[in-house]
């Protein structure tokens, strides 16, 4: 199943936040979006769960138009995981994993075999097995982090999208987190991560998506994008690209130019 | 879970039995199991008192459950969505333009302004969709509601009609009897109805606005839903009863800790532990001594209002926002 964003042209409250981006993501692999502050990553993530309506252009699902399709389906397609980690009732970790499956459950019925199973898998990838009676007000930040993974996870969608999963989390807990979006993406599930961290989107990245602006600089394979001269024209700074022991771009900001 | 819910309907039973028993005049329990004159004390005056203060406990604790899981909110109850002021506006309306004395034309005009009201309100929010919007406006219908009521209150006639809305206003159970309930219990039915129908959506909105939509949820039906069946059912029970405050807002924080703080499991706790509450208060209401009764607004707003502010302190800066 294909994300493709084809001739997006976004505006914000009548200022233009995405221009023309074009570009078609693929599952099985993480797709980092990187830019400055501003470049409209948050805004592209945003339209391709229909959190924010296009202006031209549309984001596809095959060759659906994922603004088109019924708010149930396209929650079991897609999967998103905001920025804002604010849960508001302080339910146990279990109770918080098993949302995920809202959009696949009936308005009155009690969880089925299926929805079970997915509720345990997806707390065993993420690791928050052992945090299933606590109290999410109780968790720490990245435990946290971690059971919202969960959630949406437990969704089993084909598409996951994440913004700035990494906020808040200490350097360990930031290669945990992307280590379980790698091994979710080795499964077949695409993944889409909006990233700050240079280092960790080197870490991370198959694709990288660069914006600056609102519009695409630079869209393919990490080792394509992740280059000094591409880094310079999106965020003006000098950057160091070597490379880590896994052969993976290992990008360091130097200074600004 | 399921036994505390089968505990907390006995205690509704009970207390629905209470409410048959208690009063200035007890009707002992071999009364009821032989042919006895008071059996038309039960039958007449004290069962449909009861069946109401059950319905109107129920709806209001139901309510509370939904605004306070739909606003992401522990201090939301009924009266933030202007409801309950509203119904009492077309009631007092009515009371001042001398109709007084039809309970179904006091009941039609406190229905007919709560239903235009809570349009209002949705046409006010339909676009955005969004818990402030909806508590902003929910506030403003309220307060413009008390102010329009006041101003009847002050260019009433005469000093009967203003201590006949006033003690109006007081909110009571006494002296409703079966046309009362024929004329709201089917409004406070399909309330509730709708009301049952938010659950999932209020379990999915405790992780936010957004994540909810990306989960399937359409805000806009859901407060639809959350409108109209407040509209309803609150509507019908400040239409027959005047205005009863704090049990939604007291109901769903007691059983909190009890059912958990998903919204969703707390909908038919509340409705339980609010026709409980509204039973027994309504009991301890006529069994206070003098000549009168303590009106069930009153009780519940001397009950209410310092639980109100223990939990403001005990919450102050919690986790809540």
């Amino acid at each position: 199943m294909a994300l493709s964003f084809e001739g997006l042209l976004v505006a914000l409250s009548g200022r233009p936040v995405l221009h023309d981006v074009t570009a078609a993501l693929r599952p099985g692999r993480v797709t980092t979006i990187l830019g400055p502050n501003g470049a409209g990553k948050s805004t592209l993530v945003r339209a391709a769960v229909a959190l924010v309506t296009p202006q031209a252009g549309s984001v596809r699902l095959d060759d659906r138009d994922v603004a088109a399709l019924d708010p149930r389906e396209r929650a079991r397609a897609i999967g998103y995981l905001p920025q804002d980690a604010t849960v508001h009732w302080n339910v146990p970790v279990a109770e918080i994993v098993a949302l995920g499956r809202a959009a696949r459950r009936s308005p009155f019925a009690g969880p089925s075999p299926a929805d079970l199973d997915a509720v345990t898998l997806a707390m065993e990838a993420t690791h928050v097995t052992a945090l299933a009676d606590r109290p999410i007000h109780e968790l720490s930040g990245g435990e946290r982090a971690r059971v919202l993974l969960a959630r949406v996870l437990a969704g089993a969608p084909r598409w996951l999208l994440a913004d700035e999963p990494l906020a808040s989390l200490d350097p360990a807990h930031q290669i945990d987190l992307l280590d379980r979006l790698r091994e979710i993406a080795a499964k077949g599930m695409g993944v889409v991560i909006v990233l700050h961290d240079l280092l960790q989107a080197g870490r991370v990245a198959d694709d990288v998506l660069l914006l600056r602006d609102g519009r695409l600089l630079a869209f393919g394979a990490a080792a394509d994008v992740l280059t000094p001269e591409r880094l310079e024209a999106a965020y003006d700074i000098a950057v160091s690209v070597g490379g880590d022991a896994q052969g993976r771009p290992l990008c360091v900001p130097l200074g600004r130019r | 879970m399921k036994l505390r819910l089968l505990l907390l309907a006995v205690l509704v039973v009970l207390a629905f039995g209470l409410s048959l028993i208690a009063g200035k005049f007890w009707i002992p329990l071999s009364a009821w199991f032989s042919p006895d004159p008071r059996w038309a004390i039960i039958l007449e005056l004290r069962l449909p008192r009861a069946i109401l203060g059950l319905a109107i406990g129920a709806v209001l604790g139901l309510s509370g459950a939904v605004l306070q899981g739909y606003l992401r909110n522990p201090l939301a109850d009924p009266a933030v969505v202007g409801v309950s002021s509203s119904a009492a506006l077309g009631a007092v309306a009515a009371i001042v333009g001398g109709l007084g004395a039809s309970q179904g034309v006091v009941f039609a005009c406190a229905m007919a302004v709560a239903c235009g009201s809570m349009a209002l309100l949705v046409a006010l929010t339909w676009r955005a969709a969004s818990a402030v919007q909806f508590i902003l406006a929910g506030t403003v219908l309220a307060s413009l509601s008390g102010a329009l009521t006041a101003f009847l209150i002050s260019i009433a006639p005469n000093p009967y009609a203003v201590a006949e809305v006033i003690d109006w206003l007081m909110g009571a159970l006494t002296d409703r009897g079966m046309d009362d309930l024929k004329l709201a219990l089917p409004f406070m039915a399909a309330g509730a109805v709708l009301l049952l129908f938010t659950g999932r959506a209020l379990d999915a909105l405790t992780l936010g606005e957004d994540a909810a939509r990306t989960m399937g949820v359409r805000l806009g039906r859901l407060q639809a839903l959350v409108v109209l069946g407040t509209g309803f059912a609150i509507g019908a029970s400040v239409a027959v009863t005047g205005v009863v405050g704090f049990v939604g807002l007291v109901v769903p924080h007691l059983l909190r800790p009890i059912f958990g703080h998903r919204p969703s499991a707390l909908l038919l706790p509340s409705a339980l532990g609010g026709a409980a509450l509204v039973l027994i208060a309504d009991s301890l209401c006529r069994m206070a001594p003098g000549a009168g009764e303590v009106r069930l607004g009153v009780a519940m707003a001397l009950i209410g209002a310092p639980f109100f502010l223990a939990l403001l302190l005990k919450e102050r800066g919690a986790s809540w926002r």
